[in-house]
């Protein structure tokens, strides 16, 4: 009863405060309309600030796309599982993203522990409703970040609307709980494909699965196969299968052996975080998840930094590298350009750095050394 | 007997028609009958979609094919088209076929191609047409030719608007001859009364959903009796479905001269592989030449867009006077069919602008400008209204592809190809509709 009457209060509440809340928390930076630049339609683009850092990188990246004049507006929706009050509707956001085709996205914090007795996460939720089937993190050394390892160049294409994440999970007798991890030939094939064709219009060399077929058999070997079958398209792309347990050994001793990797949904999230960490931690790796239709680009690492919050000292680098992104998609590319000469130049020079790079600067202090760098 | 005729000559679709895959088999040795690639052919494969931006493989061809495709990457980065081109050169002087498979490959995974015209060189017994090859291998039934006047372009005969549907996998193009005793060549020409259905099919719901009132059904049957008189049985049975559309047949040879004397008598030609051919110079000839008008191949599972009339253009290729409509035609039908009808529109109405209002033409119809002339032109023209992204369509990513019957499938095909049209002359002013 206690359950059923939170979630009416929940949702009567969520009616009455979403207007206001998403007054209280949209961008912060005045959108005036600019005279259209070389005759370029202006773009709309869905914004999810996020929780923790979320809104402070968000607002970094707004004020870089206004000091370089990006064609592009931003339609924001605060959209939050831990502050389900201030929350925007998912319906609302999933059309506006439908509707605009990209969207950028910050970090959604997922509780540890279920209030509502709900399997599936926001996150998963949104994932699940647009089909945003592969994520792609693009994992590259930056210059003027120290790192133990050098050069890395990698991109993890990971499964994330099935395996794992399925939040089938169930207590069949008191004490034992089963949880299903889902495999499907239909979206395995589709996601090889995916990373094949990443790598085929990226003009990479090698695609290595990732699985652990030889503990699970069935599922993982299901997946490992529809990988084999896919590759026999791509002769032009040498094709390798490796471990997981093997892969991340690998990965933090030689690194510079991976091109493109497509894995399943839970060694995807593990794999990516150890990778983010090598070049140098969740600020500086953008990322980007795909449907057939639409796109949301967010951070490759997903933390919330929440400790941090308001605090000023969160690093926008991989916000702003997920702006350069979409405008790269959306066809804007001397913008994209010019944004990610910026930020290489403010990294390289190295005497504005935030914590997380040995700095002492805030967040403040990288935006506008950014942008002071755009032209 | 024209029915047994017909299943004598049931081979597999694919085995037909491509000796050199099988020649290749044997050499390696390989149990089993079908290739590799063919194999491939019964998993569905998942559509080269992601983000909103769809891969396309491009086969630049020999000739002027690569400056043309150049032409058209341009354009596309220019207006903002989200595409993203998988560029395959199969290179003309090899005797090999790899690159062709691998291009075969390539749209197997894409769905969708442009292509320029592709050079065989080899004289070879064995060596196939390298484009004919590229049709029978993706089963592309149809081919479909739209050739309307463009104004402002001086031809004999003004406001031609005729759609011509060919047979495009067997008919004279089967690829079967042999010499039976020294001195005496026998060549097949193959009509199934599968195929021939499947392209009266897409002839007449074609011409049903365009608002076209006549199917003429070109034919050489009162020589070849068997062969031609079943593809116009076949017509005239498929004929029947249609009450609404008039329907008439006529001979090839009259048909020619009927062409170059009135070709206002012709609404949509339904005909075979080598009549197509012809039939579509001729036409093309008659409207403005072979660098205007785009031809459209589809089958069930893919589609190839390329220039009308199959000329390589090796004579004019780097003299920057090709003429580059043609290939963005094709481009531009891609886009429709694609889905991105935005930015089809925007490029489709800017060639129009600068073909027939600013009167810049390449010397082939009678202008003076050159290639890059044209192609700046249509730059400046987008440039005032070019897309960036489009918004606001949510279109359905999973298209139904499987669909038992032929009916069906002939049905849909052309409903797409409906809507593709609709959206081609809609920017357009009314005076070319």
């Amino acid at each position: 009863m206690a359950l059923v009457s939170r979630i009416c209060a929940r949702t009567l509440l969520q009616a009455s405060a979403s207007s206001t809340a998403r007054s209280l928390h949209t961008t912060p930076a005045p959108q005036q309309q600019q005279a259209p630049i070389e005759g370029a339609k202006r773009t709309t683009c869905t914004l999810i600030p996020g929780d923790g850092v979320g809104p402070e990188i968000v607002y970094s990246l707004q004020e870089v796309f206004k000091a370089a004049d990006v064609p592009v507006d931003f339609e924001t929706y605060f959209l939050s599982e831990v502050n389900p009050i201030l929350s925007a509707k998912l319906e609302d956001v999933t059309s506006s993203i439908m509707k605009n085709k990209v969207c950028i996205k910050g970090i959604l914090a997922t509780p540890d522990y279920s209030v509502e007795g709900e399997l599936q996460t926001l996150n998963m939720k949104l994932r699940n409703e647009l089909d945003l089937y592969a994520n792609v993190v693009h994992v590259r050394s930056l210059p003027g970040v120290k790192t133990r390892h050098k050069n890395i160049d990698c991109v993890i294409i990971r499964e994330q609307t099935e395996g794992e994440y399925s939040a089938l999970e169930h207590e069949s007798v008191p004490g034992i709980v089963e949880c299903l991890k889902i495999i499907t030939a239909k979206k395995s094939m589709r996601i090889a494909k995916f990373a094949f064709d990443y790598a085929t219009k990226n003009n990479r060399k090698k695609v290595t699965a990732v699985h652990k077929a030889n503990i699970m058999k069935l599922g993982d070997g299901l997946f490992l196969k529809c990988v084999e079958e896919m590759s026999k398209l791509y002769p032009r792309i040498h094709f390798e299968k490796m471990i997981v347990d093997n892969t991340t050994m690998q990965l933090v001793s030689n690194p510079n052996q991976f091109d493109v990797m497509v894995t399943p949904n839970l060694y995807g999230n593990i794999i990516d975080n150890i990778a983010s960490g090598l070049v140098g931690g969740a600020g500086v790796v953008a990322g980007a998840s795909y449907s057939a239709e639409t796109v949301v680009f967010e951070p490759g690492a997903r933390h919330t930094f929440a400790q941090a919050v308001g605090k000023n000292v969160a690093n926008p680098t991989a916000m702003l590298l997920c702006g350069a992104k979409l405008l790269r998609h959306i066809n804007l590319h001397s913008y994209s350009d010019v944004i990610v000469n910026a930020i290489t130049k403010v990294l390289e020079q190295g005497k504005v750095r935030t914590k997380d790079l040995g700095g002492q600067s805030t967040t403040q202090d990288f935006t506008k050394a950014v942008i002071y760098n755009l032209h | 007997m024209a029915l047994r005729l017909s299943r004598l000559i049931q081979t597999p679709m694919l085995t037909r028609g491509y000796p050199l895959v099988v020649a290749k088999e044997k050499s390696e040795e390989k149990a089993h009958t079908k290739s590799a690639l063919q194999k491939k052919t019964t998993t569905k494969i998942p559509r080269a979609q992601y983000g909103g931006r769809n891969a396309v493989t491009m086969l630049p061809g020999g000739g002027i094919g690569p400056e043309l495709m150049k032409y058209v990457r341009d354009v596309f980065h220019f207006a903002g088209v989200p595409i993203d081109f998988e560029v395959i050169d199969i290179d003309p002087s090899t005797e090999g076929n790899d690159d062709l498979d691998y291009a075969i490959t390539s749209i197997k995974r894409n769905g969708v191609a442009i292509k320029g015209n592709i050079e065989t060189k080899s004289e070879e017994l064995g060596a196939v047409s390298r484009n004919v090859a590229l049709r029978n291998e993706l089963d592309l039934y149809v081919n479909v030719l739209h050739c309307k006047s463009y104004p402002g372009i001086a031809t004999r005969h003004p406001n031609i608007d005729v759609i011509i549907v060919r047979q495009n996998t067997e008919g004279e193009y089967a690829m079967l001859e042999h010499e039976s005793v020294p001195g005496v060549v026998e060549s097949m020409k193959v009509v199934t009364d599968e195929n021939a259905e499947r392209v009266a099919r897409f002839a007449f719901e074609y011409a049903k959903n365009n608002g076209r009132k006549k199917v003429t059904t070109i034919h050489k049957a009162n020589i070849m009796k068997l062969s031609d008189g079943l593809f116009l049985e076949v017509s005239k049975r498929v004929a029947k479905d249609y009450p609404n559309l008039e329907h008439n047949n006529m001979i090839i040879d009259n048909c020619c001269m009927q062409l170059v004397s009135n070709p206002y008598q012709f609404d949509v030609m339904n005909m075979t592989n080598l009549y197509g051919t012809i039939v579509s110079n001729v036409l093309c000839g008659l409207s403005g030449g072979a660098g205007l008008y785009s031809g459209r191949n589809y089958g069930d599972h893919y589609a190839i867009f390329e220039p009308g009339t199959r000329n390589t253009g090796t004579a004019i290729a780097g003299k920057n006077i090709a003429n580059p409509i043609a290939m963005l035609n094709s481009a531009v039908d891609m886009l429709v069919h694609l889905g991105h009808n935005d930015h089809a529109q925007v490029i489709s109405e800017a060639i129009y602008q600068t073909i027939s209002e600013d009167n810049l033409r390449t010397p082939d119809i009678g202008g003076t400008a050159s290639s890059t002339d044209v192609i700046e032109n249509i730059m400046k023209v987008l440039s005032k209204k070019r897309v960036h992204w489009q918004h606001g369509v949510i279109r359905n990513p999973e298209r139904k592809s499987k669909l038992k019957l032929n009916f069906l499938k002939a049905k849909n095909l052309a409903r797409k190809i409906q809507r593709c049209d609709n959206r081609y002359y809609s920017g357009c002013p009314n005076s070319i509709r």
